[in-house]
């Protein structure tokens, strides 16, 4: 992924007590719907809150997991499943969500969004 | 030009016929059925079946092939050899192949009465109908059957099932005299006194009196009497083969269109199949088969023959297993032989079996068991080979012993279908892996279903590892995780995946071990560590919907509601845009709500006096019913007040799939009730309870369990059918299916939930109890705490901003989310 640092900057979302192990919550930066999750052994992730197939601005309700040690999260309309790590769709090659860099810092949690 | 072919009959093998003609699909044919009976051919075997539902329907066999012109009500009554025509009421119809499928008539033998009121015969569904409604008028108290044969045993369960005294008549000394020997016998006569049926063996009829009112006596050829008011002939069955004579066709020596292994007559453009036909195999004696699957040879040889083949009929297997009054038995191969026999008798268990092998004890030639049939798969496919065991060993009940059976290749495993062991194997090894891709590849277990035990077996031997595994985190099945956590009391996900499981887990054994939980640990299940196992639709107590928002249904029980509350629901969906449509649930779904709003709804809801309707969970859904008694001048029983009960008993328990339920208040099913994972149905004496029917994707009719059941026991039994479903059911394995996959079926249901076989009542009861007690509105308890109230936002950085992306239209007066970017193949989630 490539961040151009002029329109980028880390945007605080919520504290990363408010996020429960294996949930993710969602996020409104700037116009843009975020999908931030915290597996089990507390490492954090952001995707598209889009599902690609149906559309809706969903994928932060799916169930967290993992397949074949890849953390994952399925969603909840229809089930395909994500990685985490990628934004790769594992059922249906060549379908993604776009990821954005997450982080905690000072117990807050941040996430780099691209404006344009 | 084409060719006419007309068929004479639409019974089961005329039905067989027309199938595997159509499958080989011959071009240039006019195919007409000319049938006596006015509906199409339907499931003879399984006749007996029509007191479960009194509904024709289910023994439907699907109807003539396409382009056949079935004309029903017209009996051939002459054949025209000369000029090839046949003739009906109606009028003539030219052939240039005929098939005789005329199948057989019930034996009444000729004793003095046969022809008065109230003496029956058992063949067509017609003749049950007469039955029925003759043995259930007024004053009907006795039925007697002459006949011990496996006819006259069915007829005995039928005049059970309608309630009356039964007494079986058999001239011979035993039971069955064709399948089994002496020994057999008595166990049998043992087993079927037990149900209370009165068994006269050795003894005839010697005439029947009576006047135009029916019925009313038996006299027996040894002076005794017995006062009836209904009698069933089920003394044998002949050919119907009144055509034969006129039109110069050959008989076989007790009957029958006699016929070649080619199943032709003399006539080069006549054929007959089925119980019609004598078959003489190899220029033995004519023989008539009343056994439906060399019935089924013999159509598939014809439908071979037209086509251009050569097959031939073999000596057909008259090997049978059959359920009798609940009574396993089974016959097979030549039991009656001479030859050396290994005899097993357990009078405690009630269970006898004989295996007769050659002299030299190296070849099965046939067998007979009673009680416990479970060995008969794999016996029948040894017959005439090697015995696969030690015979001991194969009659040792099923578990133990645990001998190792190898059937050689070519031991026929299905054969109804004439399917071998070769046939199944090479399929496995083609990629079949389960029960019903055998079927339909190699057809096997299509027919009587008695070889799908050995099917699983050749599967598991095949390497075809009938994986039992939830999901790649977890090797075991459903049900032994289930006992997994209740013997060893876990309480989380995080213990059993750590001990007994892999990696993190995933959407499918998150939600199925949440369900578990839900039921070992009752109370609410959105807290800790649990939240992060449920989907969405438990997640946020509601139904998502493709737009990404929430549906929301309030619990209606029994679908009974005052007008308050109705303005209530009506109000809030005013008030906040909601979509509103009645469900086939008999209740209201609300559609629209997005996360921030589903607490301020249900705020009010609850205030209103409802709670969770649970449409979300795999979870009971709704007791429907009909209005019943109160108000129905048909009605027998209070429906809706049993609806209700039920309804508040079971609300809130979480089950391997969601459940259904309905009460009808009379036999007029307006509630339908058979299509419910249970459904009660009222009687004039209480309450008949059906279990495992499902509408949806495959529909099934749920299974009659138990009848005149009082409201105690039918709660008691509902409660345990449901717990052992929750126990031992697959992920998503509605009831339905549960109970098909289930080894002995409805019996051994029956034998676990009402016998307590199993000795597990007492923990299946106090588990519902606990249930019942912990029970508490998942909603009103979400409401009542912040906590649980903070994840119903749609942001966690904006909480009160909407999803700027749902939006609306408005179709026929209501929104409806507004159709954007890609549509969904399916249409998925939960209901
Ligand atoms: C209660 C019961 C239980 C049974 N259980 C078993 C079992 O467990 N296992 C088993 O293998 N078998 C069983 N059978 C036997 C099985 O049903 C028969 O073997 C099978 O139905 C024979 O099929 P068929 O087509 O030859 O005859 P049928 O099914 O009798 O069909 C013949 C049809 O031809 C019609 N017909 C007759 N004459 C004419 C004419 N002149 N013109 C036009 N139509 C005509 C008849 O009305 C009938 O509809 C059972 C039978 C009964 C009655
Ligand atoms: S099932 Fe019977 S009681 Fe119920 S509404 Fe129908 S007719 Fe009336
Ligand atoms: S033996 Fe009857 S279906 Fe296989």
């Amino acid at each position: 992924m490539t961040i151009t640092t002029s329109t980028a900057y880390w945007t605080t979302v919520c504290a990363y007590d408010r996020l429960l192990p294996e949930r993710g919550v969602a996020a409104l930066v700037d116009g843009v719907q975020v999908a931030i999750f915290r597996t089990y052994d507390g490492d954090l992730y952001a995707l598209g809150n889009r599902d690609p197939i149906g559309g809706a601005q969903v994928m932060s309700r799916g169930i967290v997991g993992d397949r074949g040690g890849v953390p994952t999260v399925a969603s909840p309309l229809h089930k395909q499943v994500y990685d985490l790590r990628t934004g790769e769709c594992l059922d249906l090659p060549g379908v993604l969500v776009p990821t954005y860099p997450v982080r905690c810092e000072g117990g807050l949690v941040e996430v780099l969004v691209d404006r344009l | 030009m084409s060719r006419n072919l007309v068929v004479a009959g639409h019974g089961m093998v005329a039905q067989r016929f027309l199938e595997a003609f159509a499958d080989r699909g011959p071009d240039g044919w006019t195919v007409t059925v000319l049938a006596e009976e006015d509906r199409p051919a339907y499931d003879r075997v399984r006749l007996s079946a029509w007191f479960d539902s009194y509904d024709a329907a289910d023994l439907d066999l699907g109807g003539a092939p396409a382009g056949v012109e079935l004309r029903l009500g017209q009996p051939v009554t002459a054949i025209d050899r000369d000029r090839r025509v046949v003739s009906t009421p109606a009028g003539e119809t030219p052939y240039d192949v005929l098939v005789l499928a005329t199948g057989s008539r019930a034996f009444v033998p000729p004793i003095s009465g046969s022809d008065l009121p109230g003496v029956f015969v058992y063949r067509t569904i017609e003749d049950l109908e007469q039955l029925k409604e003759w043995s259930t008028a007024n004053g009907r108290r006795v039925g007697a059957v002459l006949g011990g044969g496996l006819l006259g045993l069915e007829a005995a369960n039928a005049l059970r099932l309608l309630g009356l005294e039964t007494h079986v008549v058999e001239f011979a000394p035993r039971l069955m005299p064709l399948q089994v020997d002496e020994g057999g016998g008595a166990v049998l006569k043992r087993h079927i006194e037990g149900l209370g049926v009165t068994v006269h063996t050795a003894r005839g009829c010697a005439g029947l009196e009576g006047g135009p009112d029916g019925v009313t006596r038996m006299r027996f050829n040894d002076g005794g009497e017995l006062a009836v008011d209904v009698v069933v002939v089920a003394a044998g069955i002949r050919p119907r083969d009144e055509l034969a004579e006129a039109a110069g066709l050959a008989k076989g020596p007790r009957g029958g269109f006699l016929v070649d292994d080619a199943c032709a007559t003399a006539d080069p453009a006549i054929w007959a199949i089925g119980e019609c036909a004598s078959l003489s195999v190899a220029g033995g004696d004519g023989v008539c088969y009343g056994l439906v699957a060399p019935g089924y040879a013999m159509a598939e040889v014809v439908a071979d023959r037209l086509t251009g083949g050569e097959s031939k009929m073999a000596l057909p297997d008259t090997s049978t297993k059959l359920k009798l009054l609940g009574v396993d038995v089974a016959s097979f191969g030549a039991p009656f032989a001479p030859g050396l026999d290994v005899v097993v008798t357990d009078q405690v268990t009630g269970v006898y079996a004989k295996l007769l092998l050659t002299d030299d004890a190296k070849t099965l030639l046939g067998g007979i068991l009673v009680g416990d049939a479970s060995a008969y798969p794999t016996l029948r496919a040894s017959l005439g080979g090697p015995l696969p065991a030690a015979p001991l060993a194969m009659l040792a009940p099923a578990g133990e012993g645990g001998a190792k059976m190898d059937l050689p290749g070519t031991a026929q495993v299905c054969s109804c279908h004439a399917v071998t062991k070769d046939h199944v194997t090479d399929a496995i090894a083609g990629g079949c892996a389960d029960v019903a891709g055998l079927k339909t590849c190699t057809k096997a277990g299509t027919g009587c279903g008695s070889c799908i035990p050995l099917l699983k077996q050749l599967l598991a031997a095949g390497g075809v590892a009938q994986s039992k595994a939830l999901c790649e985190h977890f090797t075991y099945s459903r049900q032994e995780l289930f006992d997994i956590i209740r013997v060893r009391r876990v309480t989380s996900f995080s213990e059993l995946v750590s001990e007994y499981g892999s990696g993190r887990g995933c959407d499918i054994c998150k939600p199925a071990i949440a369900s578990i939980l839900a039921t070992t640990n009752p109370g609410y299940i959105l807290d800790g560590e649990q939240a992060a196992l449920q989907d969405t639709n438990d997640h946020f107590l509601a139904n998502i919907q493709r737009d990404g928002t929430y549906s929301v249904v309030p619990r209606i029980p029994g679908g009974e509601i005052t007008p308050e509350k109705l303005i209530v629901i009506g109000e809030v969906a005013r008030d906040f845009g909601l979509y509103t449509k009645i469900t086939g649930g008999q209740r209201i779904d609300l559609f629209g709500a997005r996360v921030e709003q589903l607490p301020v709804i249900w705020q009010r809801l609850v205030d209103a006096g409802f709670e969770s309707g649970h449409a979300y969970g795999k979870a009971l859904r709704t007791v429907k019913s009909c209005v019943g008694e109160t108000w129905c001048r048909y009605g027998v029983q209070d429906s809706v007040g049993l609806a209700i009960d039920l309804e508040l008993r079971y609300r809130g328990l979480r089950a391997p799939h969601k459940l259904k339920s309905a009460v009808s208040g009379c036999a007029r099913e307006c509630a339908e009730a058979r299509s419910k994972d249970f459904g009660i149905i009222a009687t004039e004496n209480g309450w008949n309870l059906y279990v495992a029917g499902n509408g949806g994707f495959r529909p099934r009719h749920a299974d009659l369990f138990l009848t005149d059941l009082s409201t105690q026991d039918l709660v008691r039994y509902i409660d345990r059918f449901l717990m052992y479903y929750i126990r031992t059911a697959d992920r998503l394995q509605r009831t339905s299916a549960w109970l098909e996959a289930m080894d002995g079926g409805l019996d051994h249901l029956r034998d676990v939930i009402v016998d307590d076989s199993l000795g597990l009542c007492a923990e299946l009861d106090a588990q519902m109890a606990q249930h019942v007690t912990a029970y508490a509105d998942e909603w009103r308890a979400t409401l009542d705490d912040p906590d649980r109230l903070a994840r119903f936002v749609s942001f966690v950085n904006a909480p009160d901003t909407p999803d700027p992306d749902i939006k609306f239209e408005v179709e026929r007066g209501q929104n409806v989310p507004t159709r954007q970017g890609p549509v969904p193949v399916t249409i998925g989630g939960a209901r």
